[in-house]
């Protein structure tokens, strides 16, 4: 599914240098994790990933499926099936959330050459998924995350993710800002979405998350590298004895 | 549910938008220009084109007179500079005063008769068969059924009205809608008491030219107690070369009446400027109210600033009466230097004034617009929503009066005015001028400026959105609260327009 290869990276602006050669393979229908402290480059990974400008990738590669990653556009990459769950999602004021995910998802329906829902079908095929998240009518129609509580702007990552149907999703923190009630309810809709078929990398800074999204692999990220590959005792033991053992090891 | 329908027809119109937008593909879309012989008056302007023009129009000596005592006045008057906008100075004997379509001066039995370059532009500005018949004059057309929602239209084309759709019907509601020229002959007590009533014939150096030179224009009056039983609609529409535009629109809303009335604008794309210099006054009686919309979409010059219409326009409402009540929405996308501020003079007791206003500049375009709120009666009410967007090396900037005047007391205003920039090169301003002169009113003014900001953009890229939708998307949500202001298919039109006219302006 997702191929990662001795990927380096730097901010655009200061040059300085944050993925020194990431290699990462997430299968079909497997649930990768990276954990790692603070500044170790995971949330980077996914918004050069998703194509966020301000980065430059100098060597190294990642395709999804075969098809390079980083030749394509943004829009382009979430047509082939690639979601990012945003750490800090944005607010659209005057821009109803009906209306976005109805763009958004016309717009990939489009590329992928299928023809658009009309609006009955796509209001019929909305709500059914916002009422597993808990997400009524009025937040629908209101603005794109204005206004919304911190649990409210990642049910809504959720949401969209389980609308749009990619193949590969990435979630940035999740779980951050979010209480255990709110945390059940987004797992529950990532859990949802766990076909056998579709890949999720998880990235998170506690193992809490983990309880409720069962992950096949867990990496250990640090210093712009994946120092420790495991599976999800991997993140217990990180749980119990904080990142310092393993950084210690990895110098 | 009543917010289950809600949702679909909203959701229902931005999907058009979109698609509609797509399909258009970047272009101005009424830079077409129809060839259809033209009568001109000789370019230049002085008492004899005056003269001319009264004449062709057939009016009575009074209005003759009227006309050149404002031509005498304009001789005397320099072109205002505050606005800030630069453009070349205008050389006012260079430009023809008059021009009408040949077609127009038999009327025609059938549709067969009629200049189909005529029918075909008004196919081009989205006018129904039915209408377009009206328009063309043809025989009998009133009579015959009509297809969906009814919508009287006067059509402007350079300088004269060419026909009024539904005057039958509204007739018999009372209602007069008709071209300023024909009210002029068919109803002189209303005009001579109304015309120059709000926006007198002194008030400014372009209202004043217009006053010497406007050869047609719409004319609306409304009985006590009537609600126009539809909706009126101008579209004007310049078309013959180096031809200044300048119609003249009457509306008198009669006490507790009610209209609403929309206006459009289109031109054809050419090299040269040109000089549209319009004049709308509305005087609204005790306990009327008038919704005035308008959707300008002028030819806006090209890329580098060639061409394009000069918009100056002068429109006031006066509300007389007590309660009397205006709403003025603008969509201004076009017209290469628009100065423009459509102000409500409140005088009766608790009447009140409303502008929503979206002022799109992109390229090279100039916009100073704005309102004025003249606050002269007790307990009136005013509200401004200004949504100023700049693109590519555009300026756009607000310029609005608040004045609350010694009578007016316990008075409002609350104005709220948002700038959006896309890109580095484009400027927006905001110049609000506030004057209270009682210690019982309040006024409130709030100002913002913000960009179509990089995360706002990654968000919806990475949803799959592509750049110039996701910019129509974000650019139509910053003007929300004014596109909801406007009647229905207005509103689709503006929506589709904020899309088109933001073209290229990012990437």
């Amino acid at each position: 599914m997702l191929t990662i290869n001795n990927l380096h990276a730097e901010l655009e602006e200061e040059g300085k240098q944050i993925l020194k050669g990431v290699d990462l393979v997430v299968e079909p229908g497997k649930v990768h994790a990276i954990m790692g402290p603070n500044g170790s480059g995971k949330s980077t990974l996914s918004y050069i990933l998703a194509g966020r400008d301000g980065y430059a990738v100098t060597e190294g590669s990642a395709t999804l499926d075969g098809v390079d990653l980083l030749e394509m556009a943004p829009e382009e990459r979430a047509a082939a099936g690639l979601f990012l769950a945003f750490q800090y999602p944005v607010e659209i004021p005057g821009v109803g959330n009906m209306t976005f995910l109805r763009t958004a998802l016309n717009a990939q329906r489009k590329a992928q050459g299928q023809e658009e829902l009309s609006a009955g079908d796509f209001l019929k095929f909305v709500r059914e998924k916002a009422k597993t998240l808990k997400i009524d009518a009025e937040m629908l129609k209101r603005p794109v995350n204005v206004g919304f509580s911190g649990g409210e702007k990642k049910r809504n990552e959720i949401l969209q993710m389980q609308v749009l149907e990619p193949k590969m999703c990435i979630l940035d923190e999740t779980d951050s800002g979010l209480d255990v009630d709110a945390m059940k309810l987004v797992a529950e809709g990532v859990n949802g979405l766990r076909d056998g078929k579709r890949s999720f990398l998880v990235i998170t800074h506690y193992q809490r998350l983990l309880d409720h999204i069962q992950p096949d692999v867990v990496h250990i990220m640090a210093n712009g590298r994946i120092i420790r590959t495991g599976g999800p005792e991997l993140a217990l033991e990180v749980e119990n004895n904080g990142y310092a053992d393993l950084l210690a090891e990895a110098n | 549910m009543s917010s289950v329908k809600e949702i679909e027809v909203r959701e229902g119109v931005d999907r058009e938008t979109v698609e509609k937008v797509a399909a258009l593909s970047g272009k101005y879309k009424h830079g077409w220009e129809t060839e259809i012989e033209t009568e001109y008056a000789p370019k230049g302007l002085n008492t004899d084109i005056v003269r001319l023009i009264s004449e062709k129009n057939g009016e009575p000596a009074w209005m003759t007179e009227w006309r050149l005592q404002a031509f005498a006045r304009w001789q005397t008057m320099t072109e205002p500079k505050w606005a800030m906008v630069n453009y070349p100075e205008i050389d006012f004997q260079d430009q023809y005063y008059y021009a009408r379509p040949k077609s127009m001066m038999q009327k025609p039995k059938s549709l067969d008769e009629v200049d189909p370059k005529l029918l075909a532009t008004y196919a081009k500005l989205g006018i129904p068969l039915k209408e377009q018949m009206i328009l063309a004059g043809v025989d009998g057309a009133e009579d015959m059924p009509s297809e969906g929602r009814k919508v009287a239209v006067d059509a402007v084309f350079d300088s004269v009205s060419v026909g009024t759709t539904f005057k039958e019907e509204l007739k018999k509601a009372g209602v007069i809608f008709c071209a300023i020229s024909e009210a002029i002959r068919e109803y002189p007590d209303l005009v001579k008491k109304y015309l120059g009533s709000v926006v007198p014939v002194t008030d400014n150096y372009y209202a004043t030219l217009n006053s010497a030179v406007f050869s047609d224009g719409s004319f609306v009056y409304i009985p006590p107690g009537v609600r126009c039983p539809m909706e009126l609609s101008t579209y004007f529409r310049i078309n013959a070369e180096n031809t200044g535009q300048f119609e003249r629109t009457l509306i008198i809303a009669d006490k507790g009446s009610f209209v609403s009335y929309l206006e459009g604008c289109t031109a054809p794309k050419r090299d040269q400027a040109q000089l549209h210099a319009a004049v709308v006054e509305i005087v609204i009686e005790e306990d009327a109210e008038v919704k005035y919309s308008t959707v300008q979409n002028w030819y806006p010059g090209d890329e580098n600033g060639k061409g394009g219409i000069y918009n100056f326009v002068t429109k006031r409402a006066d509300c007389r009466g007590d309660r009397a009540k205006v709403m003025w929405t603008q969509v201004e996308t076009g017209s290469a230097v628009t100065w423009k501020y459509p102000s409500c003079i409140l005088r009766g007791e608790a009447s009140q004034g409303e502008f929503y206003s979206i002022a799109i500049t992109n390229n090279m375009q100039q916009a100073d617009t704005g309102t004025k709120m003249v606050h002269l009666g007790a307990n009136t009410r005013s509200r401004i929503v200004s949504k100023g967007i700049s693109a590519g090396q555009a300026q756009n900037t607000y310029r609005g009066l608040v004045s609350m005047h010694p009578k007016a007391k316990n008075s409002r205003n609350y104005t709220q005015c948002d700038s959006l920039l896309i890109g580095d090169k484009c400027g927006a301003h905001t110049v609000p001028y506030i004057e209270v002169k009682n210690n019982s009113s309040r006024v409130e003014h709030e100002a913002t400026t913000s960009k179509v900001d990089d995360d706002q953009m990654f968000y919806c890229l990475s949803r799959g959105i592509g750049e110039e939708e996701a910019v129509a998307l974000i650019v139509n949500g910053f003007c929300k609260e004014v596109l909801q202001a406007l009647p229905m298919e207005f509103a689709m039109e503006a929506q589709q327009l904020v899309a088109i006219s933001l073209e290229g302006s990012v990437g």
